[in-house]
């Protein structure tokens, strides 16, 4: 019925009013914009252009509390207002689609099964900043989302949601969906914006920040799908509705993903502030365990973010408290480890990414993934030598903080966790030349 | 040429939808390996040509990306995602179970040049592991059985 058979939780809806972003995804109609339309869709959309300035439309995003859904929570309505008012050139947005931070599959079924929300979304977001050009940039790999959005933006341009003087404004605006060509930096914005305009998929060093020089040395914002699809219902219900949900700091609900040993994997829309515990054990949810094991660790927020260990899974899902117990929201894709997990192994999977990822620009990241993939591999290969543990840990500190784009902290904050939390299994790994546990997963 | 008109027509629309010309060098390297299953300086001469932007830079950027193969591979590319989620529910074993079926190992072709089998990093389908991508799409959720249906189906196609 779907392209992707990635479990939701949408059936939640009928009696969860707080669903919006999943509330239709279990539908196959509502990738089609008649559905959508009946939906109350693009009504925000006709909401703003017959009734609301540029000013109030990121205003009322400001003090909705939505926060950026790829991984930094920066304040979306915030960064709208960093573009120049009396900037001569063309404005851009560029919805960012580039959805690889391993553990995360979110936008992928929002793009698929529902373009049409982020469609009104990126057109609200554009006429905020005076943009009448949008990109959305996709991973290349995604091609039913590439097609689903393309199909989705010919229907749109047909219905006069998009193109000229839309629905009589007088304000023109058009959309490309563009696909990227594999590689995970350009999930960063400013490789993103590189890659864009055709060069290697490299970042940037800000300022200038992209707001005033970004797309074409253009004003640009980027934005993440998760993001985009939730400002339609912000326009539509207003920015206290928002607000009421979640916690002060972290309002609204989040998409988390959630892989690895679990009994049901999937997607689901929660409001922030929900109980991990709860994600992985309810029911309703991740439904416990697989193969009634036990629980050794968890990365809350993608590849990139700090592993916990089961007794501080206590913890709430948003930006505060997961910072509190030293790790991260990120991109929300959580990813649950069982007893039978070796830490060394699974590093070696994560460094092993990060070093193939590193875009080469900046030293400490280029040449210190490969090392740490040196070493930790083999520590895993039984070919430890005491000093190891010390010698990942100097490298680590080496390239954390001290490259121009966030992917170097990123490839070290997983393992200074790993190693802090599991010292000792490290260390067995080099007395013994082999692990405490075995991970030999098979597919059945 | 190696590019079929039709490859010429799809990359020359694309490149007229931009502000600048060089943005659409990665839509003309997707259509270009669309077409051929491969990229080499052949191809990036002809795309330069075709969008007015210096051969280097379509070299430049080709040699980045992981997306765009620089020899030719079986008709069917099949990479299977081997980062951590889908590890967790048996990539490695997955991986194992074709080169079985398939005869080959990994970063091989096989001798009727029908399939090529290669591991990736993660794929974004990581609620639906184990996976893996063949061509220009995914088959998600994998089991043996599935494997074998698709490998058969896939056969029968060719």
């Amino acid at each position: 019925m779907f392209y992707s058979p990635v479990r939701t939780n949408a059936s939640e809806a009928e009696k969860n009013e707080k669903l919006h972003l999943f509330k239709y995804v279990e539908d196959p109609q509502q990738k089609n914009v008649e559905t959508f339309e009946s939906r109350n869709g693009y009504s925000a959309w006709k909401k703003v252009l017959s009734s609301m300035s540029a000013e109030q439309v990121i205003e009322e995003v400001k003090s909705s509390g939505l926060r950026g859904r790829g991984g930094a929570g920066f304040p979306t309505g915030l960064k709208w207002s960093f573009v120049p008012k009396d900037s001569p050139k063309a404005r851009y947005l560029c919805c960012n689609a580039d959805e690889s931070e391993p553990g995360t599959c979110k936008d992928r079924v929002i793009m698929e099964r529902d373009p049409h929300a982020i469609i009104e979304g990126m057109a609200i977001a554009s006429y905020a900043i005076g943009c009448h050009l949008m990109f959305i940039y996709i991973r290349g790999e995604f091609g039913e989302c590439i097609r689903s959005m393309e199909r989705a933006a010919q229907e749109a341009r047909d219905r006069g949601h998009l193109g000229k003087n839309i629905y009589g404004s007088g304000y023109d605006l058009d959309i490309i969906v563009h696909s990227g060509g594999g590689a995970y930096i350009c999930g960063e914005e400013r490789a993103l914006l590189n890659s864009l305009e055709g060069e290697r998929g490299m970042s940037r060093i800000r300022p200038p920040f992209p707001a005033i020089e970004g797309l074409y040395a253009c004003p640009t914002i980027v934005n993440n799908v998760e993001s985009l699809a939730t400002v339609p219902h912000i326009i539509n219900r207003g920015a206290s509705w928002y607000s009421s949900m979640g916690t002060e700091k972290s309002s609204g609900t989040k998409v988390f993903s959630l892989s690895g040993h679990v009994n049901n994997p999937g997607n689901y829309e929660v409001e922030l502030g929900f109980s991990l515990k709860k994600l992985i054990f309810d029911p309703a949810y991740g439904g416990g365990m697989k193969d009634g094991k036990q629980l050794k660790g968890v990365i809350p927020g993608g590849a990139s973010t700090p592993f916990l260990t089961p007794d501080m899974i206590d913890v709430n899902l948003d930006y505060e408290s997961l910072a509190s117990v030293g790790s991260m929201l990120g991109s929300g894709a959580v990813i649950v480890f069982n007893e039978d997990t070796c830490i060394v192994w699974t590093i070696l999977k994560l460094i092993h990414f990060f070093r193939h990822e590193s875009c080469g620009k900046c030293t400490p990241c280029r040449e210190g993934t490969g090392w740490l993939e040196q070493v930790v591999r083999r520590i895993e290969m039984g070919q430890g030598e005491q000093g190891d543990i010390e010698k990942i840990e100097d490298v680590c500190g080496n390239i954390f903080g001290r490259t121009i784009c966030p992917l170097g902290d990123a490839a070290v904050m997983p393992i200074q966790s790993a190693i802090k939390h599991w010292r000792d299994e490290w260390q067995y790994h080099i007395d013994h030349g082999s692990c405490k546990v075995k991970s030999e997963f098979s597919f059945q | 040429m190696m590019l079929s008109e039709e490859s010429v027509k799809a990359i020359k629309e694309r490149a007229g939808r931009y502000p600048h010309r060089k943005s659409a060098i990665l839509p003309a390297l997707t259509i270009a390996c669309r077409q051929l299953g491969y990229v080499d300086e052949t191809v990036y001469r002809e795309i330069s040509k075709i969008i007015r932007i210096p051969m280097v830079e379509v070299a430049e950027a080709a040699t980045f990306y992981t997306m765009f193969p620089k020899a030719p591979r079986g008709k069917y590319l099949i990479q299977v995602c081997h980062n951590i989620s889908c590890a967790l529910l048996g990539a490695d074993s997955l991986i194992g179970y074709l080169e079985q079926k398939l005869g080959i190992t990994k970063g091989e072709t096989t001798p009727d040049d029908l399939f090529t089998l290669i591991s990736v990093e993660c794929l974004g389908s990581c609620a639906t592991a184990p996976m893996m991508q063949i061509n220009e799409d995914y088959y998600e959720n994998l089991t043996r059985q599935k494997v074998d249906d698709i490998l058969q189906d896939l056969r029968s196609k060719a």
